[in-house]
């Protein structure tokens, strides 16, 4: 059930208890219990909107970084990937196989911003050996969902 | 000047839908929960098929049976879903749609003055086609107490020396009842004993709640007097491509393919190659579809039987169809205020037989959203006019 209320919510995190719970066959209690759970044990992180800012009127930047870092003994990537994370501008942060060792995706309001925080503060950082930063020109599709297309309901009205 | 039309035809009412559509058609800003097709693009990995298959130019007519491959997966398809074993080479048809299918194996089988057995209500087409094949329809009226399925009872009391042929549609549009394996159990020996045949369009076999669509083809027995018709519309999310078959004994079969040799010639090249796609890995999809369908099924039944509209729980399809016997207007006047008063469109009960009256079909083929709105809507006016006013 649990399963089944994530996939539920996946793509829309505005449907109320009550809807969960009737759509899923459960009471509205058990929908709130299960949710809490899922809270408490940090599977469910939080409700962010998704936003296509491109459609608003403010500058707003995103980079992804690649990241080659010296792995630290014992700790391995986790700590280095922690002091990066935990900067604001960090959008996300992971840990890839292949060319390089983490991809930080960063977002500031504009390009000397970004380029600020990746020669000012990450570059330095002791344990990065070099990074690659790539500026996103356009965003098509973000979270499984498009940005873009907006979806018009083109059939007849009526059919049988 | 003669006359230039066929008095069968003329003498063929116009379908109960298409007088309201013209209604709907007038109001811009109406929202609908009148559809009878769903609201998902075709999954994209199939619409690429095609594109590719266009793109390879396969723009030529196929075999009429339709291309090789296809018929091969729609045989695995049928035996791995239903437990049905048809062969390939002559007991599968590839039509234009279901709608296709249900024309030919009528005409096919029917000769003039031939009784058929329409349960109703049911889809539109089931009785000018049968009209049209020189049969006579005879329609058995079909019970909300007994959730819309046919029983026993029912079937042997509509029988005749002259009836030849059962329609069966389950799920059913645009009841969403559906037949499982004990309901069908009762009436298959009644089919047997009284050597009927069956025409078993099982277009929405795919989109059950809960229970697994059960074929009646698979009955002992039951193989040699069923022409099973399915497609690929309702599953795989595919009403444009026009894509259907046919499977049943190649004696008939062989008849029915003479005709659509005759008439059609082959069914649509791209959609077959994309077809055989969706058969292929489309598995996924139509769990995901269902998976939706399920969701809002259960959030739509609820809300309309809190305003006050009964309904029985449907378990296939994607409609539901709620009771509006405790106001004090037809199925007509219902959608005809609902429209002009809230612009909501849901489709009358007469539409799908006389036996529909003080009912509506209401579709959940639209987002949750779509029938969170629409729905605010229908309870608006259903507060109104429920009591008898």
């Amino acid at each position: 059930m649990r399963e089944k209320i994530l996939a539920a919510i996946d793509k829309n995190s505005k449907l109320s208890a009550e809807d969960l719970a009737i759509m899923l066959g459960l009471s509205v209690e058990e929908v709130k219990s299960i949710i809490k759970q899922l809270e408490d044990e940090h599977i469910i992180c939080g409700y962010p909107t998704l936003i296509n800012w491109d459609k608003v009127e403010c500058e707003r930047v995103t980079a992804l970084i690649e990241v080659k870092v010296t792995p630290q003994r014992g700790l391995g990537f986790d700590k280095i990937a922690e002091r990066i994370y935990k900067f604001d501008e960090v959008q996300s942060v992971y840990l890839m196989s292949g060319g390089f060792d983490l991809t930080v995706i960063i977002e500031g309001r504009t390009m000397r911003e970004v380029a600020n925080f990746v020669s000012v503060k990450l570059a330095p950082m002791e344990a990065i050996l070099s990074t690659a930063t790539h500026f996103v020109l356009k965003k098509y599709k973000e979270n499984g969902l498009p940005l873009v297309h907006t979806h018009k309901d083109e059939r007849m009205l009526i059919s049988p | 000047m003669r006359n230039p039309l066929s008095k069968t035809v003329v003498n063929i009412k116009p379908s109960g839908i298409r007088k309201f559509f013209d209604i709907v058609t007038e109001m811009k800003d109406a929202i609908s929960l009148g559809v009878g097709e769903p609201d998902f693009d075709t999954p994209w990995h199939i619409r690429e098929e095609g594109i590719y298959s266009l793109e390879k130019g396969r723009t030529f007519y196929t075999s009429n049976s339709g291309v090789k491959e296809l018929r091969v997966e729609i045989s695995n398809y049928l035996h791995r879903k239903y437990d049905l074993q048809y062969n390939y080479e002559n007991e599968v048809l590839v039509t234009v749609g279901g709608s296709e299918a249900i024309d030919l194996a009528l005409r096919a089988m029917v000769d003039p003055g031939d009784e058929v057995l329409i349960p109703q209500p049911c889809f539109v087409s089931y009785d000018p086609c049968t009209v049209l094949a020189g049969g006579v329809p005879v329609s058995i009226n079909l019970k909300e107490e007994n959730e819309f399925k046919l029983t026993r009872e029912e079937l042997l009391s509509a029988i005749t020396d002259k009836t030849k042929i059962l329609f069966l549609a389950f799920p059913s549009n645009p009841t969403g009842a559906i037949m499982d394996y004990d309901d069908l159990k009762d009436i298959v020996d009644v089919i047997i004993e009284k050597d009927l045949y069956v025409i078993s369009d099982e277009i929405y076999s795919e989109l059950t709640y809960g229970k697994k669509h059960v074929s009646i083809a698979s009955f002992p027995g039951m193989k040699e007097r069923t022409i099973v018709i399915n497609g690929f519309s309702k599953s795989y999310a595919m009403t444009g491509w026009r894509l259907g078959f046919a499977a049943g004994p190649k004696l008939i079969l062989e008849q029915m393919t003479k005709i659509h040799q005759f008439a059609i010639m082959c069914a649509p090249t791209t959609s077959q190659y994309a077809a055989v796609e969706a058969l292929r890995n489309g598995d996924s999809d139509v769990e995901m579809m269902t998976d939706a369908y399920d969701k809002r099924r259960r959030y739509l039944v609820n809300a309309l039987r809190n305003m006050g509209l009964p309904c029985f729980e449907p378990y296939g399809a994607f409609y539901v169809f709620p009771s509006i016997k405790g106001l004090n207007m037809t199925s007509d006047e219902f959608a005809t205020k609902l429209l002009m008063e809230e612009k909501v469109a849901v489709v009358p009960g007469t539409a799908f037989g006389e036996c529909g009256e003080g009912f509506l079909r209401i579709s959940y083929a639209y987002s949750i959203d779509n029938l969170k709105i629409a729905l605010e809507r229908i309870e608006q006016f259903v507060g109104r006019y429920l009591g008898g006013n």
